[in-house]
């Protein structure tokens, strides 16, 4: 095996060395009847060669990857500078290990510094951690850090969230003695209903989506300002990151906790992951907040560095008192971020955020100029939006993917059987004009196709 | 005498925000192709940014590129050489499984895309489900857990929803006892909590083996939900009463989920689903090799009996059966087989968005299709071998606690280097000097001083002795010369770092120079 240096002359040298006789004997401490007395079932080794064509030529059954895309919903396809693959390929920071040595893991921890920084500036918040696995356990996490600085259990997420992020909240809270109820949004609006009736003394938390689930971009202050009064956090959730290029900061509206999905910045699509997520709060939280944190330290001599820190609150020294079982995170796309990030700076960020929001509303006004197509609903957007098809939309983007090749968003019914027509639409600055005119077309043609199909 | 090193120049760096210069730009976008909208119109005032993103670094690509550059050198890495963290299987990146994770038709693929359309991603994550079942002997998997934590949470909750469908809710309120060893890894407690589980800690053996009559004792109150055990435990010890300890747990009503972070040690050799265990959770960033990266990304499969199978997280992957028709336009279509299946009623829910750490599976499977059937088990044997023979050559110097042959990691104390003064963060301090990265330290909380190292198979002979030399070498310091190691490292860019001033007084994140200022005085 090329990745084991010992050659088996080596090998058998050192079992000599230290006395054993045969490399079944190293295993003498497992009972024998445990030891599994046959070759796993598993194929015999590929080499390089065949490795790769076996793995190219599963990849070709995947032509949705070649599509022309305007899918979103929780993962979007932006653009990502050749550098950001580049640099967080380096072995010095992809095969190192979690920076539990500060004096030579500086790069690391020098990183996530300035990720953190970043995130905080984003956000418009104090502080925020070193990464969660991706948006959707982060604001799982918020739900659970809410509990504890509040030490209410109630709590009111938004019907207008990702689905998939209130599963996992779900999930988190089952046995957390947290009463997790959702809030209803407006059918017409598209936003959180601010007719919180279920709002009050015993809530931690009101957790809001902005720009939420179908794109639209909720009232962040208004929401706080009811959540505040009744001492309640607001627990603002972010799935599309580049939208904070143009929208006010969730920090700048009062939000307590600020959560999100960190792909959209120079992290491939890859199926579902690996992603990160972002967790920011306020400073008064510090000690209450998931995961690992990185602070400015100093050597004896003066000279500065970073250390993990804080870390009492971590599963290593409470254990069951920790404020989350969170142990690896999400390191190296943290870094792919961190790099996107400054490479694009603020002038890059601002302006892939202004194309992504100016194209869709190019593409939401030809679609709205569709017989038969609207839009349901009426609050502003920034580069998703749902499209009301006239007839099922699952069966019409699927005849756009097979006649035309484009995916033309996702249909709403996969999480709401109560939008047939539905679906979504995301826009990034990756989409040509061109690219959407087609989408424009194909529905166009599509529509009229089954008409005359059904009048004949 | 050091040979593995020696000292060069180290670059300085900034950070990238005391870098910054107004007017900089890294980037370059295609002009807007589109009719262009007034701003207000699409996105009222009111709800825009108006801080223009103030404090965000302006750098150019050059200044991106020698930035992390630069700051990479800082870092000690698997490339460099061997990384003996205990519990941790630093083991060999592959640079194959890297550009397996980047082909195109993987690397874009969104995941809310049509099943029909991806199938070639439903395959892999089929093809690894089966040959992770097959490695562990548990046939029920899930891949979304995104680290060992996770994948311990999802085992844990999987035992609960268990156990409440077997003794329905009111009985089962009464087994809410999770039964954890002393030496176990914090994550377990912790994950125990989160399934809302109060821990209960088993006492180690003088030899460094779960006690079994403190095992008895604790499981006589019918309160028992399930162990929590590693095996090989965190002494790198292999719990050879396994069997034993399932049975006591199992007859009292409970289940054994097993920390799978020393899987290691096993693979091609025991399968935990044949010694008893129930459910279980892999690293994929251990075991199978997929880059640590600094902290992340992980992959925490949970692999479990059929028996709790219904309980696994949704979607699973699962074959296709029947073939659907494609009513609008009359002809059937040929559908894949394969797709996402949510209907388990039993199940604990979902743990994470989309399908879990993708990329990180792509690399685990292409590392077991590398290894194959016999090298997956030669990796096995080299590991297990490399840590015996540093086990063999440092109990001349070093207090090796427990006597028993160690597996893939082998623990040893400062007892006798504490006696002058010098103890295991000295003693992992003045490792650096030699070029290497410490072992884990102070892990297991049950041994005092413990210095738990874990060569991994990617270590050869010559690197090992070179380790060996250093850690007798530092013996001898610690006896002749303590001050030596109590102030190393003496060959980093930095010292030892304040960490209690760090943690009284955190700064976590940078600002520009004069709220720094005003933060100070206040």
């Amino acid at each position: 095996m090329r990745y084991i240096p010992n050659s088996p002359d080596e090998r058998a040298e050192m079992l000599q060395q230290i006395g054993v006789s045969s490399m079944e004997n190293l295993f003498d401490s497992i009972p024998a009847d445990l030891r599994l007395r046959r070759s796993l079932n598993v194929p015999d080794a590929l080499s390089e060669l065949e490795l790769l064509k076996k793995f190219d030529t599963t990849a070709t059954r995947n032509p949705a990857a070649n599509r022309i895309s305007f899918l979103g919903a929780g993962a979007y396809a932006h653009y990502v500078p050749t550098i950001v693959d580049h640099l967080i390929s380096r072995s010095e920071f992809f095969t190192s290990y979690t920076p539990y040595q500060p004096e030579i893991s500086q790069g690391t921890l020098q990183a996530i510094f300035e990720f953190q920084t970043l995130v905080c500036q984003l956000t418009g918040m104090d502080i925020a951690n070193a990464s969660m696995y991706d948006g959707s356990t982060a604001m799982a996490e918020a739900v659970l850090m809410a509990e504890r600085v509040t030490r209410r259990t109630k709590v009111l997420a938004s019907s207008a969230i990702h689905p998939e992020y209130l599963d996992v909240a779900h999930t988190y809270v089952q046995h957390a003695g947290i009463e997790l109820q959702h809030c209803a949004y407006s059918p017409e609006a598209g936003t959180t209903s601010h007719d919180l009736s279920n709002l009050d003394e015993k809530t931690a938390a009101l957790v809001i989506q902005s720009p939420n689930f179908f794109g639209c971009i909720e009232d962040v202050q208004a929401l706080a300002d009811k959540a505040h009064a009744v001492g309640a956090l607001l627990i603002v959730v972010v799935t599309e990151a580049m939208s904070f290029g143009l929208l006010k900061s969730p920090g700048a509206c009062g939000a307590d906790i600020v959560v999100a999905e960190g792909q959209s910045f120079g992290v491939p699509l890859s199926f579902g992951g690996p992603y990160v997520g972002l967790f920011a709060t306020r400073e008064k939280y510090a000690r209450q907040i998931p995961g690992r944190l990185v602070g400015e330290a100093f050597d004896t001599k003066g000279r500065r560095g970073f250390v993990l820190t804080l870390a009492t609150r971590e599963q290593h020294i409470r254990r069951e008192k920790a404020t989350s079982n969170i142990c690896t995170n999400e390191g190296l796309i943290a870094l792919a971020s961190t790099v996107y990030l400054e490479t694009m700076g603020p002038r890059g960020i601002e302006a892939v955020a202004t194309q992504c929001a100016q194209k869709a509303h190019y593409a939401a006004r030809k679609v709205s100029e569709i017989e038969g197509f609207s839009l349901p609903f009426s609050a502003p957007f920034f580069n998703e939006f749902v499209v009301r098809a006239p007839a099922d939309a699952s069966t019409l983007l699927k005849k756009l993917a097979n006649e035309k090749g484009i995916d033309g968003g996702i249909a709403l019914a996969r999480y709401d059987a109560n939008r047939p027509n539905d679906f979504l639409v995301c826009v990034t600055e990756t989409n040509t004009r061109e690219q959407i005119d087609n989408l424009i077309d194909g529905l166009k043609y599509l529509t009229t196709k089954t008409q005359r199909h059904e009048a004949a | 005498m050091i040979t593995k090193v020696t000292t060069h120049i180290s670059p300085n760096e900034r950070l990238i925000f005391e870098r910054s210069q107004p007017g900089r730009m890294g980037f370059s976008l295609p002009p807007l192709d589109v009719d262009e909208a007034p701003l207000d119109e699409i996105i009222p005032r009111e709800f825009q940014r108006d801080d223009k993103l103030a404090g965000m670094p302006e750098v150019t690509e050059v200044d991106v590129i020698r930035h992390f550059t630069r700051i990479s050198t800082w870092n000690y890495s698997i490339d460099q050489g061997m990384y003996p963290l205990g519990s941790c299987t630093m083991k060999y990146n592959s640079r194959l499984n890297e550009k397996v994770a980047r082909i195109a038709g993987f690397a874009n693929l969104h995941p809310l895309s049509s099943e029909e359309e991806a199938q070639g991603a439903l395959e892999v994550i089929y093809e690894l489900q089966q040959h992770l079942a097959e490695i562990t002997g548990l046939p029920g998997i899930s891949l979304q857990p995104a680290a060992g934590a996770h994948g311990e949470m999802t085992g844990i909750m999987i035992i609960r929803a268990f156990i409440d469908a077997r003794d329905g809710k009111e009985k089962s309120a009464q087994r809410r006892t999770m039964l954890i060893p002393d030496s176990a890894h914090g994550t377990n407690p912790a994950s125990a909590h989160l399934s809302g589980f109060t821990v209960k800690t088993i006492k180690s053996t003088a030899e460094g083996l779960t006690d079994l009559d403190h095992l008895r004792e604790l499981c006589a109150h019918g309160d028992v939900a399930g162990l929590m055990l590693t095996n090989p435990n965190t002494l790198g010890l292999f719990e050879r009463n396994i069997r034993e300890i399932c049975d006591i747990v199992h007859d009292a009503g409970g289940l054994v989920y097993m920390d799978g972070a020393n899987m290691n040690a096993l693979v091609g050799v025991a399968r935990p689903g044949d010694m008893g265990v129930d459910v279980i959770h892999l690293n994929l960033h251990k075991t199978f090799s997929t880059p640590h990266g600094g902290g992340g990304p992980g992959s925490g499969p949970c692999c479990c009996t059929k028996e709790l199978e219904p309980f696994l997280p949704v979607p699973r992957i699962v074959a296709q059966t029947s073939v659907s028709d494609d009513e609008t336009d009359n002809h059937r279509l040929k559908s894949g087989p394969l797709r996402l299946d949510f209907d388990y009623p039993q199940s604990i829910g979902r743990v994470k968005a989309f399908f879990g750490n993708y990329g990180m599976m792509l690399r685990a499977l292409a590392y077991i299709l590398t290894h194959g059937r016999d090298g997956l088990r030669e990796a096995t044997e080299a590991a297990v071998l490399n840590a015996r023979y540093i086990a063999n050559a440092l109990v001349s110097d070093y207090d090796k606690p427990f006597a028993s042959d160690p597996m893939h990691e082998v623990v040893f104390t400062d007892k006798r280097q504490a006696r002058k003064g010098a103890h295991t963060l000295d003693i992992a301090k003045r490792l650096i000097d030699y070029g290497f990265h410490p072992m884990t330290i102070y892990f297991p909380l049950i041994v005092s001083g413990a210095m738990l190292i874990e060569p991994t198979e990617s270590v050869g002979r010559l690197e090992l002795d070179q380790f060996i030399d250093a850690m007798r070498a530092i013996a001898q310091e610690a006896l002749e010369d303590p001050e030596l190691l109590l102030n190393a490292p003496h060959s980093t860019r930095i010292g030892r770092l304040d960490e209690a001033t760090a943690a009284r007084k955190p700064v976590l994140r940078w600002k520009p120079k004069e709220s720094h200022s005003t933060a100070a005085q206040s």
